[in-house]
């Protein structure tokens, strides 16, 4: 009987999540802001058919970046998680954290479970009724989770981001201050211009009804752009 | 090991590629249902009674009395029987009341499902198939008497105009032209509306019909509620247009449903 070779469990585990971590440093950054009404989601997408960020449910927004085939079927679990939740008891019972919980869970497992891990990173916001109730979680590749709040950015060059916004980061300031300063950030970490076409944008708005995901059309970041 | 069997409930299963809710709930074992033992006999349940739809110039007007009645009984005076289906339609119930609702919230949530997992919304139509095959799903129990009837109407988006469906127990689905109404009181309210009814009627006069017609359906029908002055319990009224679902305010129907009920004979 032949023995596997054996391998200590720490080169393991530092082999895979290199794997993940370039795979996701290669894909383009999402960007959160919070901004007066809520919060902002927005990065680069060139016809952006295939959405990176996602209305889950009533409340609560989806952003992916890495793989897009991982983190949609990631999202797709998401939607059905929350629809099957508010349907079973109240549309109140679908929180962020319990979603991030799941995330964190799930991810945790395939990344010592399977044979290669999620090249992923998921962020997780929600809004409520008051700039308090505001709740943000990234989650990554190996399952774990961070709460973040007021911007920062997901994917890509991210700590660069992350720098990037807080110079020009004003609390409760309007959306289209938050999207000029989230649009200029990216175009500063690219060292390139991006066309207003090729931007997808979310908000989740406070001021609106009890679905709160809206996209921001290409109109409205135009017009913020000057 | 599947990556559907993980700890965390996350229903991440690459092999179920569906967009629909309730194939949803079915994988799980877990849809609706309700056994009914042929041989016992059944209380009286509440039942929903007359609503109705018309099309008008923007688009189409929903309205339902607030009466559901168990027998003889009155079982609930504020019952809420129109309901938006999603941002684009909206659907209306008469019939055993506890299951109606029941349908409703899942084909409330099948649309929310697939607009999510799909990105876009379901067309008109495909929302009245999906909703007279939940319709079809009940037929076993209309043989005890557990009748679902609902209405659907809503804005179509791609041809731009107001389009209403009636069904029947089977799972029949029919598109109606002017008007459409269903419940006890349903023939009565027909007949009010088929002798007032005009095309392209501006939204004021559409409202006014659709509370009128109401009114005459509880002047002769006892399962149909009118407006209840003293109580404040006004019928249920929405439209749907190019602007989407709105339910009229509570004070707005009872203003109408006072110059309604000043004018009858």
């Amino acid at each position: 009987m032949s023995m596997p070779f054996y391998v200590p469990p720490e080169q393991l585990m530092n082999d895979r999540a290199e794997f993940a971590q370039k795979g996701i440093a290669r894909g383009r950054p999402i960007v959160f802001v919070e901004y007066a009404a809520g919060v902002l989601l927005i990065g680069e997408n060139p016809g952006s058919s295939l959405h990176k960020l996602s209305e889950i449910y009533d409340r609560v927004a989806f952003a992916g970046v890495g793989r897009f085939n991982e983190f949609e079927s990631l999202r797709v679990a998401g939607v059905r998680y929350a629809d099957l939740k508010g349907y079973s008891y109240g549309r109140g019972d679908v929180t962020a954290k319990g979603l991030a919980n799941a995330y964190s869970q799930t991810m945790g497992q395939i990344f010592t479970h399977e044979v290669k891990p999620y090249e992923v990173e998921v962020l997780v916001a929600e809004v409520g009724d008051g700039p308090v109730d505001t709740s943000i979680f990234r989650i990554r590749y190996d399952g774990n989770l961070a709460t973040e709040h007021d911007f920062g950015a997901i994917g890509g060059d991210h700590d660069e981001l992350a720098g990037l916004l807080e110079a020009g980061y004003v609390e409760q300031s309007p959306l289209e201050d938050a999207l000029r300063l989230a649009t200029s950030s990216l175009e500063a970490s690219y060292e390139r211009t991006i066309t207003d076409a090729d931007y997808e944008a979310a908000v989740l708005d406070r001021n609106l009804d009890r679905r709160i995901f809206r996209r921001v059309t290409e109109d409205e970041i135009g017009s913020a752009r000057g | 090991m599947t990556v559907g069997d993980r700890g965390s409930g996350l229903p991440l299963d690459p092999t179920f590629p569906d967009s629909s809710f309730l194939a949803l709930l079915e994988h799980n074992g877990i849809q609706p249902t309700w056994d009914v033992d042929t041989s016992g006999v059944l209380p009286d349940v509440p039942d929903g009674t007359t609503v109705l739809a018309l099309r008008y110039r923007d688009g189409v007007a929903m309205a339902g009395d607030r009466r559901a009645t168990a027998g003889n009984v009155i079982a609930h005076r504020r019952v809420k029987k129109v309901y938006p289906a999603d941002q684009y339609a909206a659907v209306a119930i008469s019939g055993t009341a506890g299951m109606a609702i029941e349908l409703i919230k899942l084909f409330q949530t099948e649309l929310e499902h697939y607009e999510k997992i799909e990105g876009s919304r379901l067309s008109l139509e495909g929302k009245a198939n999906y909703l007279a095959r939940l319709v079809r799903g009940h037929l076993p129990l209309a043989f005890q008497g557990l009748v679902i009837v609902p209405l659907l109407c809503g804005y179509d988006e791609r041809d731009q105009e107001g389009r209403l469906y009636t069904f029947d127990v089977v799972g029949g689905r029919y598109e109606e032209q002017d008007y459409a109404t269903t419940g006890s009181g349903g023939a009565e309210a027909r007949s009010f509306l088929k002798a007032i009814y005009r095309e392209d009627l501006p939204e004021a006069d559409a409202l006014n019909a659709a509370v009128e017609a109401l009114v005459a359906a509880a002047e002769e029908d006892a399962a149909t509620g009118g407006p209840d002055i003293r109580r404040g319990i006004y019928p249920n009224l929405v439209t749907v247009t190019a602007d989407g679902f709105r339910e009229i305010e509570t004070e707005q129907v009872g203003d109408i449903a006072a110059s309604v009920m000043e004018g009858r004979p």
